[in-house]
């Protein structure tokens, strides 16, 4: 099918971007990597959406240290994720995940601003940004604010921003000495969206486990989080997985299946994290 | 539609360069990146076999990397470098992929073809001896449904090889 | 005229030897021309409103909208367009009993299955017939669904097509022996249910049609991507109400068919209908999203099987029960019977047993229709006997390979007629299994199976042996009353620069079939293989043929092609010995020259003869034939098909965690007779293995109990990729037909015959230690930790 796009604006910075967001009153969407966005365009389910062109704005994109956290840019590329070196010292969950999203084509193009915004349930990132807690920096007409990952992923596809809003950064704390980090998925094919996965983000103060792909929205396992700070053995964390997950029937597989998974990935996240 | 969202415009040109040649064009907002070239430009290598971009048969290279030319827009292109098929066959950057192509048969209907050297180039760019598994990870968003991929992988291995060895091979 | 095949060194031995496909380097450079890429002058754009119900009555179409769209030209409803184009039912009168209703271009009052196509919009662009189709506003009123086979025939299910009675559109039922004897007596019985996954072709090029009405001329000229070229021009012509010669078919690059592009789809000829009707040429490319929709699906089918044996693991008896839901037509002109009748045609097919009984159930549903794809029946049939013969070793105890051994049919009992009744001229079970057994290197891979089991590490090897259908006499489509040639014809031309021009009915899908024939034409006139042009696919200037499908190509075309060839030098040598004062008979032609046949010395190139006879005729004698053009044409007759045989096996790793299958090594031998290119046919094996495992670990169309299909996008629907298919080991063993001089019988559905069944077997293997089975494709994670009793 052949996209129905509204009309098309590249933005010039970010401000231009904001302020066209407001005008536009809902009826325009950020365009970043585009790569579920041009898609859905494509198959005509994006509605009759306009589109703010954000990726000439440079100010969106980089990778930088700053103090105890890691800020990575809303533009900022799937590879670049995956040949960060930054990345790979700091939030090596993130460094995991990148490669293991779609393929090569798509990585040159989609972004982490536009994976958050469009918050597939079965994303690698959105995960990632839950385990590792970290702020998602977003910018509208009345100023920029942070919003706690755990806090930003409210539903199915659906987020925190309000419509005159965008993503324009991530803040990621960076791991702390003895600190592991793990990022595994089961997916059938090589990149496509998994049955399940988890980021498992193993502090020494307590651990994290964010799953996808079991459940509407990228989802903290808190009861088996706790168990395992109590020193349950992993099969007991797993089991409590049961009560922590929301996993659905598809095509793909049976809610029981996915479940079963996570329990199994549960397990090998933290034999990697603790060998 | 408010009065708002109708300022946005439904058509924009732009200027770019397709193969090593300047491109004026004023072009519908819709029309992605394959349509663009296959329509406006008469370029009917990339081929648009999903449109949704998954099969990769539309792969080609903008600004140096490989892309899915379905989606892209041709509005996003203001500026930009695209390489198809066509044009990497005129520079000669393809021949040794596209030989070993012929040779090993790793084609059968030709239409996942100009989307696969894509993916196989941008592997080979890597430098280096890629191991099969790396090939095959590397062109798994391609679909292929004729070969069985085995034939695809041999060829990229092969001029892997030869480039490796600082052989030519030739075209 | 013979070719000592036998004899490599033999001159102008291109026959057997793999030479490089003349079309693939336009392919790998981006100037391949399939449809798509074809622009005609005023060409409009259609696209289809199709049902987003599985069952309703159309109550009505309002089109205001949607004409008013900025490019839209004009629109059809299923009653406008019915004045263009004809309805048809697809029945074959040899499939006793077989009936369906008829079906028109665009629905009339009533939609059947999620997609079928309801309004047309023709416009400037496609965008623009999109922009008008979703305008169009259809009112219906639904209608009770059927979607499930078992009930389908039940008497509270309701009927699809009330005037047909029933939901049974075919049913056959094949007995040979007294089998209910057999299984009484029987020292072992084995029982199983398999279910094979309603899956689709997905071919990367979708459906596409160009359709070019000239009324001036009266001529319509259709640029399709289509295995069948002259099976469509008459279907066109008889449907649009045109002379069928006035009906040109074009058939140019074709991205992958396999079997989905040798059907009448309703939308391409409501296209061509269109363009008819308003004299423009009209572009149909079908979108990914109605690929999934309208390209035939196929083996949707659920089985009962048993199979006896005795106290040694000699098969007995075997008795299926073959259930297949067909969606709500009868797939025109081919019929959608044929896929549960090749099911009874096949079961037990390699091997050597007397009692045989065979029903297959042939049911409506609300569902895409399906129809042949690749290897008909021949994965259905593979897999129940081959789960069938595996089970029944595991009943007894007995080594998977020795229990084939024991009864596959020996390789001198041919000819053989099986207890379904099908005539083998000659196969090679054991010399096939013997060399895959050494291809494998069996005994060393159970050896590391059984070392790796100690690990907790569960690896399958599954053996799976395999007939396979090809070069099809009328028995199979003709004798129905199907206007389908099983004949083919080539004409070859020497033209004055002593090149030669080869014309053939049989088509190009990707598959070799132009690089086949060059060399047969090649080896036949003796030039060299690049002195050859092929031209396929093009109703008007090639011999009446059939085309592409149930492997023939090579054996069919080819062997026309040989003949037309050695034709053509006959006629050479004939003006050649006038010319050299020698005796025809003395003369060969030897890469490109008229040479002394004794010594092989060179006395003429072709290009002088050319240059005698077309510009200096009259320096020849008066009255002497110099007919530099010949055509013949070739049909089977000794047997309604020719069979050919191979065996597949699989090895593989089952995560029993996490129920993953990694596929870690394939292998194939098989026995396509005379192998005229080499890595062609094995190409066309990997690729076709390929499309078998696709089966077997991934595709399966998902259906709601409303019809809906709720997998119908690339990402849900799941093919095989690269990086999780095996390298794959192919080997051959040779037994030419001897029905013809080439001796080829086809390979290109042979991977795709075997391949399912081999890993299903595998997967079994591996799971065997721990008591899981696994019988229902796609096998999925989900359906293998079912097996082991996990989730």
């Amino acid at each position: 099918m052949k996209a129905a796009a509204a009309g098309y604006i590249r933005a010039n910075d970010l401000p231009h971007a904001i302020s066209l967001l407001e005008q536009s009153r809902g009826e325009a969407r950020i365009l970043a990597g585009g790569q579920s966005l041009i898609a859905s365009l494509n198959l005509r389910l994006a509605g009759e959406t306009a589109l703010i062109d954000i990726n000439g704005v440079a100010e969106l994109s980089g990778i930088e240290l700053v103090g105890e956290q890691l800020r990575i840019g809303a533009l900022t590329r799937h590879r670049e994720l995956a040949s960060s070196d930054l990345v790979a010292r700091h939030v090596p969950a993130i460094a995991q995940a990148a490669p293991l999203i779609a393929h090569a084509a798509i990585r040159n193009r989609g972004t982490i601003g536009g994976s958050l915004a469009y918050a597939d349930p079965a994303a690698e990132l959105p995960a990632c940004m839950l385990a590792l807690d970290a702020q998602i920096v977003v910018r509208g007409p009345a100023g920029e604010r942070r919003v706690r990952a755990g806090d930003f992923f409210v539903d199915l596809f659906t987020t925190d921003l309000a419509e005159d809003e965008m993503i324009v950064a991530v803040e990621v704390p960076v791991a702390v000495a003895g600190e592991r980090q793990a990022t595994m998925e089961l997916a059938r094919r090589s990149g496509d969206y998994a049955l399940a996965g988890i980021v498992l983000v193993d502090r020494p103060s307590g651990v994290r486990a964010a799953f996808f792909g079991v459940g509407p929205t990228p989802i903290l396992a808190t009861g088996a989080m706790a168990a395992i700070d109590r020193g349950a053995s992993p099969d007991e964390a797993a089991a409590l997985l049961e009560g922590d997950l929301q996993p659905l029937d598809d095509v793909h597989a049976p809610a029981a299946v996915r479940l079963h998974l996570a329990r199994v990935l549960l397990r090998r996240a933290l034999a990697a994290t603790r060998s | 539609m408010s009065d708002t969202a109708q300022s946005f415009p439904t058509r924009v040109d732009i200027s770019l360069t397709v193969n090593g040649e300047p491109v004026d064009a004023r072009v519908d907002v819709s029309r992605h990146l394959v349509d663009f070239l296959r329509l406006d430009l008469g370029l009917t290598g990339a081929h648009a076999g999903c449109e949704h971009g998954v099969c990769g048969a539309c792969t080609l290279q903008v600004d140096g990397e490989i892309v899915r030319g379905c989606l892209m827009l041709a509005a996003q292109l203001d500026g930009a470098e695209v390489w198809t098929v066509e044009g990497l066959t005129e520079t000669g950057a393809l021949a040794d992929l596209q030989a070993a192509f012929v040779e090993r048969n790793a084609l059968q209907c030709g239409f996942c073809t100009p989307g696969m050297l894509f993916a196989a180039a941008d592997i080979l760019a890597q430098g280096g001896q890629p191991s099969r598994v790396a090939i095959r990870e590397h062109i798994s968003g391609n679909y292929c449904r004729c070969t069985g991929y085995e034939a695809v992988v041999d060829a990229i291995e092969t001029v892997a090889g030869a480039r490796a060895r600082g052989e030519e091979v030739s075209a | 005229m013979t070719i000592n095949f036998g004899n490599p060194d033999r001159p102008n031995s291109y026959i057997g030897r793999t030479v490089p496909r003349p079309n693939a380097r336009r392919l790998v450079e981006g100037r391949g021309r399939y449809v798509d890429d074809i622009v005609l002058p005023r060409m409009l754009h259609v696209a289809f409103v199709r049902s987003p119900h599985a069952h309703a009555r159309i109550l009505s179409v309002d089109t205001q909208e949607a004409a008013a769209v900025r490019g839209v030209r004009r629109i059809f409803t299923g009653t406008e367009l019915a004045e263009h184009c004809t309805p048809w039912v697809a029945v074959l009168a040899h499939l006793k009993g077989l009936k369906s209703a008829p079906q028109h271009a665009l629905a009339v009052d009533r939609v059947t299955w999620t997609g079928e196509a309801v309004v047309a919009v023709v416009a400037d662009s496609r965008a623009a017939a999109e922009d008008g189709a979703a305008l169009v506003e259809v009112e219906y009123d639904p209608l009770p669904v059927v979607t499930d086979i078992r009930t389908a025939l039940d008497a509270a299910t309701p009927l699809i097509h009330p005037d047909l009675g029933d939901n049974l559109t075919f049913r056959r039922l094949h007995e040979q022996g007294e089998v209910d004897t057999v299984f009484a007596e029987a020292h072992t019985v084995v029982e199983a249910s398999f279910k094979t996954g309603r899956h689709t072709g997905v071919c990367l090029e979708p459906r596409s049609i160009l359709a070019d009405y000239n009324p001036a001329e009266g001529q319509m000229t259709v640029h399709h991507s289509t295995q069948a070229p002259h099976m469509m021009q008459s279907i066109i012509a008889r449907h649009l109400d045109l002379p069928e010669g006035k009906v040109r078919v074009i058939c140019g690059d074709v991205g992958g068919s396999y079997g989905i592009k040798v059907h009448v789809y309703p939308d391409e000829m409501a296209t061509a209908a269109i363009a008819k009707a308003m004299g423009r040429p009209v572009k149909f490319i079908a979108d990914r999203i109605e690929s999934f929709t309208t390209d035939i699906h196929a083996r949707d089918h659920e089985i009962d099987a048993r199979i006896a044996i005795d106290g040694e693991g000699k098969i007995l008896a075997i008795d299926v029960d073959d259930w297949t839901g067909i969606g709500p037509y009868s797939v025109y002109p081919r019929t959608s019977a044929i896929e549960g009748n090749q099911v009874v045609n096949l079961c037990g097919g390699p091997y050597d047993f007397a009692a045989y009984r065979a029903r297959t159930t042939v049911v409506l549903q609300n569902k895409t229709p399906t129809c042949q794809y690749r290897a008909v029946g021949h994965p259905i049939a593979a897999a129940i006997t081959e789960g069938l013969v595996d089970f029944a070793a595991e009943a007894l105890g007995m080594d998977p390979v020795e229990i084939r051994r024991r009864n596959l049919i020996k390789d001198d009992a041919y000819p053989y007629t099986s207890p379904a009744n099908m005539r083998f001229e000659g196969l090679s079970h054991h010399a096939s299994l013997a060399k895959l057994l050494e291809l494998m290197d069996y005994d060393g891979l159970r050896a590391e199976q059984a070392a790796l089991r100690e690990k907790g590490i569960y690896r399958g090897i599954g053996i799976a042996s395999f007939i396979e259908l090809t070069n099809p006499s009328p028995f199979m489509y003709g004798i129905g009353g199907a206007r389908i040639s099983a004949q083919d014809g080539c004409t070859v031309r020497m033209d004055p620069d002593g090149s030669v021009v080869a014309m053939s009915g049989v088509t190009e899908q990707g598959q070799g079939t132009e690089a086949m024939l060059a060399q047969v034409v090649a080896e036949a006139v003796g030039v060299p293989v690049g002195r050859v042009k092929v031209i396929t696919g093009d109703t008007q200037t090639t011999p009446y043929g059939g085309g592409t499908w149930a492997s023939r190509g090579a054996g069919i075309g080819g062997e026309a092609a040989l003949q037309a060839g050695l034709a053509l030098k006959e006629s050479i040598l004939t003006v050649a010995a006038s010319m050299l004062q020698a005796s025809a008979e003395g003369l060969d032609i030897v890469d490109g020259a008229v040479a002394d046949k004794a010594t092989g010395e060179a006395r003429m190139p072709l290009e002088e003869l050319g240059r005698i006879v077309y510009f200096r005729g009259d320096t020849l004698p008066k009255g002497l034939p110099r007919e530099l053009v010949q055509t013949r044409h070739f049909i089977t007759s000794d047997y309604p098909f020719a069979f050919t045989n191979g065996v597949q096996a699989s090895y593989l790793e089952v995560d029993t965690e996490t129920g993953f299958v990694k596929l870690l090594k394939h292998w194939c031998v098989e026995d396509c007779g005379r192998v005229i290119n080499p890595q062609l046919v094995d190409e066309q094996i990997r690729g076709g293995i390929v499309q078998g495992i696709g089966g077997a670990l991934y595709e399966e169309c998902h259906y709601d109990e409303d019809g809906q299909l709720l997998n119908a996008n690339m990402a849900d629907y799941l093919v095989p990729m690269a990086a999780e298919m095996p390298d794959m080991v192919i080997g051959h063993v040779e037994t030419p037909t001897k029905e013809s001089v080439l001796g080829a019988k086809g390979a290109g559905e042979a991977g795709t015959a075997g391949a399912p069944a081999a890993v299903m077997n595998a997967i079994n293997d591996a799971l065997r230690p721990l008591g899981g089975r696994v019988t229902e494709m796609p096998f999925t994670p989900a359906r293998i930790l079912a097996a082991l009793g996990t989730v």
